[in-house]
């Protein structure tokens, strides 16, 4: 595996066209919503219209009756999951997620499924759903975390009782769970500390906002099986998820990747498909459920909002002496919240010696919390950078040099346990300290910010297979969907290895029939895992075509080399043997033993953990508070880049949505627990004219972990943009934006007070 | 409630079909007429991943109904490319990787060649404000800008 | 409740006759970037849609800046901003409808919708109220004619009896040395609705002296207000500084808002000041030049 550091790349950190690229330009590209079988259903699901509700009878009795209804579904026909976590189960509690697929005796929020039905045509399934005659007893609602957590807040469950805590408590309550973990003693430090600043910060619920809302078609045969095809950041993950709740055999279940438009974290977990299949099994026709985007926003996964206390002590030439993070995260209605990797990730780009994060979870009534790239770490960040650029303010020294006299680096010990192999947090620093943004000048109402980010990126299990065609053109497969360019890194490493030409290189993404497991698309570990399973799966084919070679030459496998593409004898010693081909050897596989197959099932580890530091300039309106964006830069610790035009795409469509995350969105919900702006209009996500050109800056510091040095590149980018806009708009105006998003009539009123 | 029978001109050919009358024209080119290179993002004209060319007027497949069609004609993605020969645009959208996932492309292509159509050298500023009806959530639009900027240069150079 | 009546008649007669005759509840498709979105929601279940897009005489923008411009009402956005002339005489009224939605809304979209969707914010209407837009009505007794501002009458609702609807907006001759200006506040820079909208128009004599004033204000009050004291703070002013801070607090005062999701009473109240003041000063200058 080793041999690739310092060696010249023939074909990774090249920028070819991507080999799915045709079929996404001309519309032939098939996503969830776009499978349309013999026969096929119309599902459309029935969600409560109330925050918190008892459901005390649910009659479907006349959209039953309806002409064209061919299958009305409610919380009885799911099979009854065991409560609570069961041992092996990796702390999934079906329970909870059979639950939040389908509402059972409590509707828990705004847009929970309490009915599904399938019928032949979508306005046929619309009336059957307003049939449905479901009996509810309003109950008193929550929202806020802060509200959630205090003590006589309504009750969502009777079984969570706060974990973390000593002593374990004996009534239930909201809290799932206290998170709490220290370097050295903070609060004795902070006595050392010259400059204490301490500061409160709220959030909304945001979320991932891909444009492809979730779609499933489900088709149930009569030996029992089930096939879906959907589109999901991991089809195994669909496919495993589906058969447990249905208590189904995993192999009954057959899972066909549609292309994905867009997940970011918020596609992997499921929603629909288990109601597809049971509609479907029930109406004995095939069920296709595209959710609206109303649906997408009520009850998919959106990021948490929080409330976070961050108390950070320096002396006065800058240097850090202890800081405390407490970091209050909302779940939706059930647990899931990331407040373990925001605590461990929320002081990441600092070496600190008296360091504490904790902080609690609480369930509200709202949709489920899930995972949004590098989930929990923007929102700590933003608290974190916030205190730190202020400190930075009131001592009047350099933000940047702030950060870099206290940079993590190589050696640096981290608060979550481990200390940090080779990063790039200072390389980033400094390509943003040295870029030209700098030195222009800057107007009236205008600021320049600066924020870094951490986060950790994660390997896991990959499985990959490499058939070499009798021509020696090779089509290599894996389990990992294809959310932004990673069919075209595949065919690099795969060219790469195997030293043959790019174009001969056909990657597929297989369903769970038809390749080994992987896991999730999540942690920005395709690229990172499911490549060195491509790589391995690749030596493998190189190892057995020298192996053939040797035994045609009556040589010791020793004697042949695999180099560009050939076969060659590996000195002189070795015989005077003519270079053999792949296609040339592929040629001849019937008679050296059959097929050339490669491949790999592997546990990747060795993930590099990521480092970002964006700059922007903006400038505020002081008398409306809105806010331009002049200029962005972006610098992101990548690893090595395998094709460094979709890395930039990473590094940039982050930052945007980091900006959008900052100024604009947000979950707005009235009194009565209901989500006000469940659309693409009062729901803003940054629009082309919102935008400069997001400059970005690779820095390719390998990864030692990774036989191509790469490290995960789509999240961290994400981390950075919150405070680096709050600590813009703090130079431009000289107010500190604590509570996101930074909207124009809260820039507005805070400059307003401050007069 | 009978179906409304409409002829209309779908990529330049005639087609029949029948449609509710509350189907939209995204509903009709997705469900009746299977040309689902059009793609539902949101239904309320906030996303633009359904546009389409309406007697040559750019607009949103979903805002406009099916029964309005009689005698009009749209195009759509599926027409973009002749033959085996992609459009400039879409030519330089996959050099210039100004996809990720490919949700919003078609959209994006067919409103960028609308574009320019009518201009066939649009600034920074304006090609943003003309694509800002097309919702991006993967490339921050970078690469799209560049992309169609790049494109009519190219265009322009080549007449 | 799955279907309704479709009708696309060629004349404002036989459309007359369809809504007149409408059993239940009858809608006017002209543009349908509202239409559509409330069908597929659910807030509209009409018994009738009537396509009003074949009318010949509604597809046609007449007239000039000196007689005055008579726009039929399925006249689009698009079509608007691509009239050359309509655009010089009256940039405010021009840019205040293609600040509507996107490229493709703009496809669509036509002002006598945004008037008769009789939202408070709806971009185009407060432009009109300041231009004095005169609309040509059609109904089962004939045509009659109305000032805009007699139109809207609260969120969704309008003055047109049943069987009416708007056939044409007329834009008066425009005088010497006059300008127009629409400017609203929103926290992206497309898509969104306005949180605050301000228009205004104005004439100048020879001096430089306001003669003429109409200033409005949009998302401010359950419908978009035609603000005379902010005029009067302009009559008879250079569209000094002074003026202009008058007219900033007559607008200010004039407001009624109410806090929503899309911003609050406090917000809206300052700003509308802010965009009535910045509007003036571009429709003085236009005046100007």
């Amino acid at each position: 595996m080793a041999g690739y550091e310092g060696k010249a790349f023939k074909w990774v950190g090249t920028r070819p066209v991507r080999p799915d690229g045709v079929d996404k330009v001309t519309g032939r590209a098939n996503y969830g919503a776009d499978q349309n079988l013999a026969g096929q259903l119309t599902g459309r699901i029935l969600r409560s219209p109330h925050a918190h509700a008892k459901i005390l009878s649910i009659d479907t009795s006349k959209a039953e009756k309806l002409p064209g209804v061919k299958a009305v579904i409610t919380g009885k026909d799911f099979p009854q999951m065991h409560r609570g976590v069961l041992p092996g189960d990796e702390g999934v509690n079906f329970h909870y997620l059979s639950s939040n697929i389908m509402a059972r005796d409590k509707a828990l929020y705004d847009g929970h499924a309490v009915a599904a039905v399938a019928a032949t045509s979508a306005a046929i399934a619309e009336e059957a759903l307003a049939l449905i005659d479901v009996k509810y007893e309003v109950l008193p609602h929550v929202i806020d975390v802060d509200d959630a957590l205090k003590p006589g807040a309504p009750l969502l469950h009777d079984d969570i009782f706060t974990t973390g805590v000593n002593p374990k408590p004996d009534k239930p309550s909201n809290t799932v769970q206290r998170v709490h973990m220290a370097l050295g003693d903070a609060n004795a430090a902070f006595k050392d500390a010259d400059i204490i600043v301490e500061r409160s910060f709220k959030s909304k619920t945001v979320h991932q906002g891909y444009i492809e809302p979730h779609a499933v078609v489900a088709e149930w045969c009569e030996d029992g099986q089930a096939r879906i095809w959907c589109s999901s950041q991991g089809h195994f993950m669909v496919r495993a998820l589906t058969a447990r709740l249905l208590n189904m055999e995993v192999a009954q279940v057959r899972v066909m990747p549609a292309e994905i438009g867009g997940g970011f974290g918020g596609k992997t977990i499921i929603f629909i498909e288990p109601t597809a299949v049971l509609l479907a099994r029930k109406a004995e026709r095939p069920v296709r459920i595209v959710m609206s985007r109303d649906e997408v926003f009520r009850a998919t996964g959106p990021a948490p909002g929080s409330s976070i206390d961050v108390k950070i002590g320096a002396k006065k030439n800058g240097m850090l002496v202890a800081a405390v993070g407490e970091f209050r995260f909302q779940a939706g209605a059930f647990p899931g919240s990331p407040l373990g990797p925001a605590c461990m990730a929320a002081f990441g780009p600092y070496a600190l010696a008296h360091v504490t994060s904790a902080g609690y979870e609480a369930v509200t009534n709202r949709p489920l919390c899930f995972s949004y790239r590098a989930p929990g770490a923007p929102l700590a960040s933003f608290a974190v950078e916030s205190v730190i650029d202020e400190i930075a303010q009131k001592l009047n020294i350099d933000p940047m040099e702030m950060r870099i006299m206290n940079g993590s680096k190589e050696g640096t010990q981290m608060v979550y346990g481990p200390k940090l192999k080779a990063v790039g947090n200072l390389e980033c620093l400094k390509a943003i300290k040295n870029h030209p943004i700098n030195k222009i000048p800057l107007g009236p109402n205008q600021g320049r910010g600066l924020a870094a980010g951490f986060w950790f990126n994660l390997g896991g299990q990959s499985s990959a297979v490499v058939n070499i065609a009798e021509d020696g053109t090779a089509t290599i497969m894996t389990g990992s969907p294809d959310i932004g360019g990673s069919r075209a890194s595949m065919a690099l490493m795969a060219a790469e290895v195997l030293g043959i030409d790019y174009s001969k290189v056909r990657p597929i993404v297989g369903d769970t029939s038809a390749v080994g497991f992987c896991e999730i698309t999540h942690g920005s570990r395709v690229t990172f895992a499911t490549g060195m399973a491509i790589i391995q799966a690749a030596e493998d084919v190189v190892l057995q075509c020298r192996q053939r070679v040797a035994a045609m030459w009556e040589v010791d496998v020793e004697a042949v080399v695999w180099e560009d593409g050939h076969a060659r004898p590996a000195g002189a010693n070795a015989g005077e043997q003519k270079p053999l081909s792949l296609a040339q050897i592929a040629a001849r596989a019937a008679r050296t033993g059959g097929p050339l197959v490669g491949k790999a099932a592997i546990n990747a580890g060795g993930a590099g953990p990521a480092f970002a530091v964006h700059i922007c300039d903006v400038e505020v309106d002081p008398e409306t508070g809105g806010v331009k964006i002049l200029r962005y830069v972006a610098s992101q610790d990548a690893g090595k880049a395998i094709h460094p035009s979709y890395v930039e795409g990473q590094i940039q469509g982050g930052a945007v949505q980091g900006i959008g995350w900052a100024l604009n969105e947000e979950y707005i919900y009235g009194a009565d627990g209901r989500l006000q702006n469940s659309g693409f209009l009062d729901y803003r996500i940054p629009v082309a004219s919102d935008l400069p050109m997001i400059e970005p800056i690779i820095l390719e510091i390998p990864n030692p972990g990774h036989p191509f040095g790469v490290r995960g590149v789509g999240e961290v980018g994400i981390v950075p943009p919150l405070a680096a806009l709050a600590n813009a708009i703090s130079r431009a105006t000289g107010v500190r934006m604590m509570d996101l998003p930074m909207t124009p009539p809260k820039i507005l009123a805070a400059i307003d007070a401050k007069k | 409630m009978s179906k409304f029978h409409i002829s209309a001109t779908v990529n330049g050919e005639a087609v029949e079909y029948l449609c509710d009358p509350k189907q939209t024209l995204l509903d009709v080119l997705r469900d009746e007429l299977n040309l689902t290179g059009s793609k539902e993002g949101c239904s309320s004209g906030d996303c633009g991943a359904c546009s389409v060319t309406l007697d040559g007027r750019l607009v949103c497949s979903c805002l406009v109904l099916g029964v309005e069609m009689q005698g009009r004609s749209v195009e759509t993605i599926e027409s973009m490319a002749s033959g085996e020969k992609l459009h400039p645009l879409q030519q330089k959208f996959l050099e210039a990787a100004a996809l990720q996932c490919g949700f919003c492309t078609p959209g994006f292509l067919v409103a960028a060649k609308s574009l320019l159509e009518k201009n066939p050298n649009p600034t920074e500023s304006e090609t943003r404000y003309w694509l800002a009806g097309n919702l991006c959530r993967c490339t921050g639009y970078d690469k799209i800008i560049r992309a169609v900027l790049e494109t009519a240069a190219d265009m322009r150079g080549s007449k | 409740m799955s279907g309704f009546q479709y009708e696309a008649p060629a004349t404002v007669e036989a459309a007359v006759g369809f809504l007149a005759g409408a059993k239940g509840n009858a809608r006017v498709l002209a543009g349908g970037t509202d239409l559509l979105v409330q069908l597929r929601t659910g807030a509209a279940n009409p018994d009738l849609v009537v396509d009003i897009k074949r009318i010949g005489e509604l597809r046609q923008i007449s007239g000039n800046a000196a007689s005055g411009f008579v726009i039929g009402a399925a006249v689009t956005g698009a079509e608007i901003g691509e009239h050359k002339e309509l655009a010089k005489a009256w940039p405010g009224f021009v840019e205040a409808m293609e600040l509507i939605g996107s490229t493709q809304i703009q496809g669509r979209a036509t002002p006598g919708g945004n008037l008769c969707n009789a939202s408070p914010a709806g971009d185009c209407t407060p432009a009109m109220f300041a231009a004095g837009v005169v609309c040509v009505i059609a109904g089962p007794n004939g045509r009659r004619e109305a000032p805009v501002e007699q139109i809207p009458t609260g969120p969704g609702k309008t003055s047109l009896a049943k069987g009416e609807f708007i056939v044409a907006i007329k834009l008066p001759a425009r005088a010497k040395n006059s300008g127009d200006a629409y400017l609203r506040m929103i926290p992206r820079t497309e898509m969104d609705i306005a949180i605050v909208g301000a228009g205004v128009n104005l004439t100048l004599d020879a001096s430089g002296a306001c003669t003429a004033a109409r200033v409005s204000l949009g998302a401010v009050a359950p419908t978009v207000l035609l603000v005379d004291a902010a005029a009067k703070a302009l009559i008879g002013s250079k569209v000094d500084d002074a003026a202009l801070a008058r007219l900033a607090a007559a607008a200010s005062a004039a407001c009624k808002p109410i806090d929503d999701k899309r911003g609050t009473i406090e917000y809206r109240t300052k700003v509308a000041g802010v965009l009535a003041r910045r509007a003036a000063v571009i429709a003085r200058d236009r005046a100007r030049s």
